[in-house]
């Protein structure tokens, strides 16, 4: 046996990965019968960029159904309470006599901030939310230029159309959309006539 | 094109004899010689560093540096200048004479061994008799950086890198030169240039048994010389951070790793010059053979670097004394019976004995890997 | 000053010298301090100081309800998040005695598998880089280890912290597209582990450098309740599939490899058997995966609202084969939202408490590369 034999295999596994990093490499390869070499695994962010997997959370937004006065979020404080880490922050809007106010028929929320440095993606406040109001969104590019302020979203950076949503994740929004027609159609036939 | 600069040389000494006296003119050679070298050397010890970025990363399947110039071209300058631009930190109690003049000490012996590598015919800077001897003198005087630099940061893990480094050196350096003692029983002259002058129209040495076997061992105790993987544990990032250099930032740092890299490269030259024919070859310049002897060798460097993990310490030391010595000694012999047989007896005789030898003295060396293991699946 | 002890029988005068292998260190995979005293090279004692990273995450779940410390058990063991949540959703599912849908079974067999694929490629990786192979064979695995991720980032909708399993199956189905992905990866895997092993199993260096070193006896690995992959290199069979047949394990014909001398190895070798094991198992499941439910409706009633979900008075603890071991986690309700007491039983942190028997007498660099091989996370050891 030749002394070494082990140190040479595994140079020539390095070899036939650093020759299978160049396109004509791979054509050399597999002339010689090398097949199912992987080459090159970088993506060359920013200029590549690699698509997101449709599931993909990164932090949560509020949907609005046409306008943004006309959001799902009720501020009933649910997602507020289930959050792990506690970084969701709901008032409700309140009159001066401190009933709450209505517009399309629902109580809204005069605040609703997330803090993105604490926020760990977990999705727990979009599973428990009854009204389909929250959901995740999959945009990570999220970098500000302070430490505190720009990282707590307000209301009005969270809040993000139907459309957006159905554009980002389809199939989810599919089954959110059937979810809500088949609720609104429940309680429009519940209705007292 | 051959003797491109051996011409641009003489033109140039021919230019300064109109205005200079004769008497001046052998230092105005030496000056020019001297002042290519340094100027050449740390461009080759900055590509180098660019080099092995991007083969390793090539071979861990990614890019190595690409984004500054293009290609990473000017990656190399971007670190020098970072070297330059960092805070020169002394530590409180380290001898501050010593641990100034170890890196200094480190760079010298690294460009003087330039002086006696053959670039090319007619291109040997100084074309001393005694070449080879004094590159071997020259790169022992490396020892002395190494352990300066690790005696005098006073720190735990520098003293522990500095003495590792020591003992991996003194003992690679044996087998190194006896391996090199073969190349000068077969021409009979130290002299690096006559050496490749000898192996002409591909008569290389390390086409015969004795020669392969001698690059083998000069190839693998030069890359121990110079602290590189598999034998790099003087630096052993992952033991003791960084060894003898731990305590050095900057400017120093930046010469320690010159040093380390020069050595390299004047070692993979040297093995080029002495068994794989220096600057001799067909159709092409023979500077440019020189540098693509010397490039493989060194492409086999990083490879190497990138594929091995490293060994210990005393696994090392019994690799070189038990493995590496008695194998060049054997070589000696061998080489000294092939001048005498006849070929149809010496080729088989010195396969034989060679290969024989070096099974079971790397048996010796590393015992524990021959035990085969054997595992059971159970249910 | 140090000198060397040259002569060990005269009484030359000689110091020990204590070195501290600290927290900032580029290889104790992550915030772990050794304090060795070093005889010369030899390691006369160790003593491993931990904490360094404690997020009291037991006391966090005592606030919470049982859903919402679920995405915090995703961060014990960081590389294994898929099995440290199925570990919590089989205890709680043993507190109360809810029945899980049979695709929701296969999908979490599948995750484990695929986190158990993971974990050894890099275990493997990180330990040569230990050794100084510079970080090709890391990046090797690692190239795997992106091809599974993404994997579980389209499943779950996360690479790491992927919070997927719920009490009764899991959080949702499999995407479409899934299966064929799965398929492709772990088709291509063992080409892959016979790439890895070229490279390393024969390899002269790695086996002069692992061979004979960290040797863990039989007895002492059991009287130490070390589990996973280290017991299994001492020889002893046992592993928690094969014993507790939790989930649909019982259904799979696979093997478990068993080292015989106990050293560091035995270990890296047991790993990459282990692996071919799980290439095989997951093989079956993803061809025999049913159709039907994924999250039964009581535990889909818990999602939705947590604080609803009150279980008996009781104790519970469940526990898997985690890559690194026995991962249990033991819980003790009184009733209400919170749990009373819950706490995790990691098999990193016991697996440590025998690095000084095993390090004793070798050297320095051996201290780092024992470490290596008992594949601690310190999110797992300090919680």
């Amino acid at each position: 046996m030749i002394p070494g034999q082990g140190l040479l295999k595994g140079l020539a596994v390095t070899l036939t990965n650093f020759v299978a990093s160049y396109p004509w490499g791979q054509r050399l390869l597999k002339l010689i019968g090398i097949n199912g070499i992987s080459g090159m695994f970088t993506v060359e962010y920013p200029e590549q960029q690699v698509k997101p997997a449709e599931r993909f959370r990164y932090f949560p937004f509020l949907v609005y159904d046409g306008t943004p006065d006309n959001l799902r979020c009720v501020a009933c404080k649910i997602c507020e309470q289930e959050c792990p880490p506690q970084c969701i922050y709901i008032e409700m809007e309140k009159d001066e006599q401190g009933r709450p106010v209505k517009q399309h028929g629902r109580t809204l929320p005069k605040r609703f901030d997330i803090d993105v440095s604490v926020c760990m993606s977990c999705r727990i406040c979009v599973d428990v939310c009854p009204f389909d109001a929250i959901e995740m969104d999959n945009d990570f590019e999220l970098g500000a230029y302070d430490r505190f302020q720009s990282l707590v979203f307000e209301k009005d950076k969270l809040l993000k159309s139907a459309e957006y949503f159905a554009q980002i994740k389809p199939t989810e929004a599919a089954e959110v959309n059937a979810r809500l027609a088949a609720k609104a159609k429940k309680t429009a036939t519940d209705k007292p006539v | 094109m051959d003797q491109l600069f051996v011409s641009l040389k003489q033109q140039f000494l021919d230019l300064s004899s109109r205005f200079l006296p004769e008497s001046l003119l052998p230092w105005i050679s030496m000056l020019i010689s001297i002042a290519v070298i340094a100027t050449i050397a740390p461009i080759i010890m900055m590509y180098f560093t660019w080099l092995e970025r991007k083969v390793i990363a090539r071979m861990q399947n990614r890019f190595g540096p690409n984004r500054a110039g293009k290609f990473g071209l000017l990656q190399p300058i971007a670190d020098g200048i970072k070297m330059l631009t960092k805070e020169d930190i002394v530590p409180a109690g380290a001898d501050r004479l010593a641990h100034f003049l170890a890196p200094v000490l480190a760079v010298i012996p690294a460009l003087l061994v330039f002086a006696v590598l053959p670039f090319g015919r007619n291109m040997t800077a100084i074309d001393l008799n005694i070449g080879l001897l004094f590159f071997l003198a020259m790169s022992s005087i490396g020892t002395f950086a190494v352990f300066a630099g690790g005696w005098a940061s006073r720190s735990k893990f520098s003293l522990l890198g500095a003495m590792r480094s020591v003992a991996q050196i003194i003992s690679y350096e044996v087998p190194m030169v006896l391996a090199v003692v073969v190349v000068i029983m077969m021409t009979g002259t130290l002299s690096t240039n006559a050496i490749v002058e000898a192996q002409e129209s591909l008569r290389w040495f390390v086409f015969t048994p004795w020669g392969f076997v001698g690059f083998l061992l000069f190839f693998i105790a030069g890359v121990a010389e110079v602290n590189r993987t598999p034998f790099d544990l003087p630096e052993g990032e992952s033991e003791i951070v960084a060894g003898f250099h731990t305590e050095y930032s900057g400017m120093k740092f930046a010469l320690f790793y010159m040093g380390e890299f020069l050595g390299a490269f004047a070692m993979a030259g040297l093995a080029a010059t002495l068994f794989l024919g220096g600057w001799q070859g067909p159709l092409l310049p023979s500077w440019l053979w020189f540098l693509l002897k010397t490039y493989a060798l060194v492409f086999v460097m990083i490879w190497f670097r990138g594929t091995f993990p490293r060994l210990r310490i005393d696994q090392l030391m019994n690799f070189a004394w038990k493995c590496l010595l008695p194998l060049s000694m054997i070589n000696v012999g061998v080489a000294g019976l092939w001048l005498y047989l006849p070929a149809i007896i010496r080729w088989p005789l010195a396969i034989v004995i060679l290969w024989t030898s070096a099974v079971w003295l790397t048996r010796l060396a590393l015992p524990v890997q021959w035990e085969r293991r054997t595992y059971q699946l159970a249910e | 000053m140090h000198s060397r002890n040259v002569m060990p029988e005269q009484a030359l005068e000689t110091q020990l010298l204590e070195l501290n292998i600290g927290p900032q260190h580029p290889s104790t995979h992550g915030v772990f301090r050794m304090e060795v005293v070093l005889d010369g090279e030899n390691v006369v004692k160790l003593k491993p100081v931990m904490g360094y990273l404690h997020r009291n995450h037991e006391q966090l779940a005592e606030d919470m309800t049982y859903i919402g410390s679920m995405p915090f058990t995703d961060r014990l063991d960081y590389f294994c998040a898929m099995t440290n949540n199925l570990a919590y959703a089989i205890a709680v599912e043993k507190l109360v005695g809810l029945d899980v849908p049979e695709r929701a079974q296969y999908i979490r067999v599948i995750m484990s598998e695929l986190t158990r694929l993971v974990n050894h490629t890099a275990v493997t990786g990180f330990l040569l880089n230990d050794l100084g192979a510079f970080f090709t064979p890391t990046l090797y695995a690692f190239r795997e280890r992106e091809k599974i991720l993404d994997l579980f980032e389209a499943a779950s909708g996360s690479r790491m912290m992927c919070n997927y399993m719920r009490f009764g199956g899991v959080r949702e189905d499999l995407p479409d597209g899934f299966l064929e992905g799965a398929c492709e990866v772990v088709d291509y895997y063992p080409k892959f582990l016979d790439e890895f092993e070229k490279l390393l199993t024969e390899n002269e260096i790695l086996r002069a450098r692992t061979q004979r070193v960290g040797i863990l006896p039989k007895e002492l690995a059991v009287s130490a309740s070390v589990t996973g992959p280290m017991l299994r290199a001492s020889g002893v069979n046992y592993d928690i599939r094969k014993v507790d047949r939790y989930s649909i394990y019982d259904r799979f014909d696979f093997k478990i490899p068993l080292g015989s001398i106990g050293d560091v190895y035995d270990r890296y070798y047991v790993r990459i058997l282990e692996m071919r094991e799980s290439v095989k198992i997951l093989d079956k499941v993803l061809r025999d995966i049913p159709s039907g439910e994924y999250l039964s409706p009581r535990g889909k009633a818990i999602s939705k609202a947590p604080r609803t979900f009150k279980p008996p008075k009781g104790e519970a603890y469940g526990r898997i084969e985690s890559p690194k071991g026995e991962l249990g986690f033991y819980l003790v309700s009184d009733g209400s939202v919170n749990p009373y007491r819950y706490h995790v039983r990691p098999p990193s942190f016991i697996n440590l408490t025998i690095l000084e028997d095993m390090c004793l007498g070798h050297k320095v660099a051996d201290a780092v590369i024992i470490l290596g091989s008992v594949d601690i996370v310190m999110g797992e050891v300090d919680r």
